[in-house]
């Protein structure tokens, strides 16, 4: 294909264009000198009021009619020599309505209007949750009439799926807190020769404390986001509707089950991970400080008051709850495009982790009096 | 002038699934200009050769060249430069759900980087009005958009680069008759008034009859029939008995004719 060229000739005292070769997008790019030069050229030549003949031209797509309907500032031009093919293309150009405003981004909101739209949408979120444990207990209401609609099996997956499925990892998280936390206090405890005090510092706050957050955290990141996007993925692609009308209840066939799997499996992977940190603190000490694993076992129940195992297990039963209800809620609201995919996943795991540290601060203060060696 | 290579050219391919023999030693051309429709029972593979043409697979064996360059060319520069003189209509429209109907057209106009603003705009609008729709259609997502307008919207960014050929994965799947006859007409159209070379897979005879002005027939691993509608029926086989000869394709295909 031929390049696009201009011919400027001098004709009673005026410019006449002559356009030869290929007006096409493929010609006009980078190869040849650009498309801005040729625009410019064009530009300066209508001003100057040329003459304009395009029997040369042995192609013209739409980019090379709008370069040249532009450069004739959107109106025919006084003297146009053109083949009746090539005027065809040049008035589907010419027929272009301008629709105003048609990318107009949005303003950034001021700050007042920003801080507004975070309460509102907080609120609104809230809400959406509040509704959602509503029409849970709705559904439990019609288990327990019907208990032969109860989703054994997508219960167990679940179980299978957000409980089985994490032992390793949360085995090896909690251990290896465990360690560093026996290392790092060790060192302050020997300055005082307070050492057998790591037993009580250790089980008090693994078992009430890190335990129960360091799961939920695990729990939210790996089993919230999975449920939240399969969720997306599902309201995407209109599976969810599909289930409505087959006169399934989405709440009872999706989220109840994933609820109620969380609610079973966080207080056992707390156990789990707990049990996991205290052997990983127990070794490090005996290698640390020398504290034989016989006297750590036998140590352990007597400084720390068994109440502290209910405040965990209690913590894992809420958090599971409350992460998998957020997860499901963000799942719900995701809109049928990828983008809003992705920012409802990341929204679900950094609330559902956010929310689950603001109760365990809450549970802290309720449950102070509880659970102390006297 | 010198004869140009056909638009499409595979020479002796093989696919192969495991151990599932898709394609077996298939050739085909396509001249430039011509829109060739291909055919082929569920599951013949017709997708799986689509996808081979526009170098989203490669074949086990055997040659896929588009306007006399190899799809997966080694050179990265002359991959760029085949893809961008075809365009390539998914089934599903495979529009960017993050983005409007505007910007999803505009996407392979500024992946380009040579158009300013204000060029890349009215192109935009210009096709949006080929493919009849309105200016103000721009701003939607395409969620919001129905079945049919899928399709014009996915059109319209397949032509966004003016292609020399345009690759039709089911044209009208999806789409009720009516509106399946129109999109055919629209393409007929476009056709006429662009000049470029068409290859689609159909299923639908409609389609078939109102677009293709050859058709290859893919079963039993290979090409069985290429030609034109009458050459094609005339061959005996028993998918192309059953696809051509049913009571249903007859009419369409006398439609055609007369």
């Amino acid at each position: 294909m031929p390049a696009a060229t201009i011919e400027v000739i001098d004709h009673e005292g005026l410019p006449l264009a002559r356009l030869a070769g290929s007006w096409t997008l493929a010609r006009l790019s980078p190869p040849i000198a650009g498309i801005a030069r040729i625009d410019a050229r064009l530009r300066d030549l209508s001003k100057r009021g040329a003459a304009w003949n395009l029997h040369g031209v042995t192609r013209l797509d739409s980019v090379g009619a709008l370069l040249l309907w532009r450069a004739w500032g959107r109106r025919w031009p006084a003297a146009l020599d053109v083949p009746p093919a090539h005027r065809h293309v040049l008035e589907r150009a010419a027929g272009i309505v301008a629709g105003d405003g048609l990318r107009g981004p949005p303003a950034p909101p001021s700050g007042l209007v920003f801080a507004g739209s975070v309460v509102l949408t907080a609120a609104k979120n809230l809400l959406g949750i509040v509704a959602l444990v509503g029409r849970m207990v709705l559904d439990l209401a019609h288990l327990f009439a019907h208990p032969a609609d109860i989703p054994w099996r997508e219960f167990s997956a679940n179980l299978y799926k957000s409980g089985a499925r994490a032992l390793p990892v949360t085995a090896l998280i909690g251990f290896l807190i465990g360690v560093v936390l026996s290392y790092l206090t060790s060192l302050q405890l020997k300055v005082f020769g307070a050492d057998i005090y790591i037993v009580n510092l250790l089980g008090i706050s693994i078992v009430r404390e890190l335990g129960p957050v360091l799961v939920a955290v695990l729990v939210a990141g790996r089993s919230g986001s999975a449920m939240t996007a399969q969720i997306g993925v599902m309201r995407v692609t209109e599976e969810i509707d599909a289930l409505a009308t087959i006169g399934v209840s989405r709440t009872l066939r999706l989220v109840l089950p994933k609820v109620a799997a969380l609610a079973v499996a966080m207080p056992l992977l707390v156990v789990w991970c707990s049990a996991a940190g205290i052997v990983g603190g127990m070794i490090s000490a005996h290698l640390q400080m020398d504290l034989s694993y016989g006297f750590f076992m036998d140590t352990l129940p007597r400084v720390v008051p068994v109440a502290n195992v209910w405040i965990g297990l209690g913590k894992g039963f809420v958090f599971g709850i409350l992460v998998a209800l957020i997860a499901c809620h963000f799942g719900l609201k995701v809109q049928p495009n990828t983008e809003s995919l992705s920012s409802m996943t990341t929204t679900s795991v950094v609330t559902a982790i956010t929310v689950v540290i603001m109760v365990d601060a809450v549970a802290a203060i309720l449950t102070r009096n509880l659970g102390m060696p006297v | 002038m010198k004869p140009s290579p056909p638009a499409i050219d595979i020479r002796g391919v093989w696919t192969r699934y495991g151990d599932a023999v898709i394609h077996r030693d298939i050739d085909l051309s396509v001249a430039a200009g011509e829109t060739l429709g291909l055919v082929g029972g569920s599951g013949s593979g017709k997708t799986t050769l689509l996808r081979e043409i526009v170098g989203l697979l490669e074949p086990d064996a055997g040659s896929v060249r588009v306007f006399g360059h190899a799809v997966l060319d080694p050179d990265l520069r002359v991959r760029r430069m085949v893809r961008r003189r075809f365009g390539m209509l998914f089934q599903q429209g495979a529009l960017f759900s993050a983005l409007s109907v505007f910007d999803n057209i505009a996407f392979p106009l500024r992946e380009l980087r040579v158009l300013d603003d204000e060029l890349i705009r009215d192109l935009v609008l210009l096709k949006l009005q080929m493919v009849e729709l309105e200016p103000h259609q721009g701003r939607m997502m395409p969620a919001e958009l129905s079945g049919g307008m899928v399709k014009r919207v996915a059109l319209a960014r397949a032509l966004a680069l003016e292609p020399e050929l345009l690759v039709l994965d089911e044209p009208t799947a999806g789409l009720d008759p009516d509106r399946g006859e129109n999109f055919v007409k629209l393409i007929r159209m476009l056709q006429k008034e662009l000049g470029f070379t068409v290859l689609m897979v159909t299923h639908d005879l409609d389609t078939l009859a109102g677009l293709a002005t050859r058709i290859a027939v893919l079963a039993d691993q290979r090409i069985i029939a290429c030609g034109t509608a009458a050459e094609v029926v005339a061959v005996d086989h028993p998918f192309i008995r059953n696809f051509f000869c049913s009571e249903r394709a007859v009419t369409a295909m006398q439609a055609r004719c007369s």
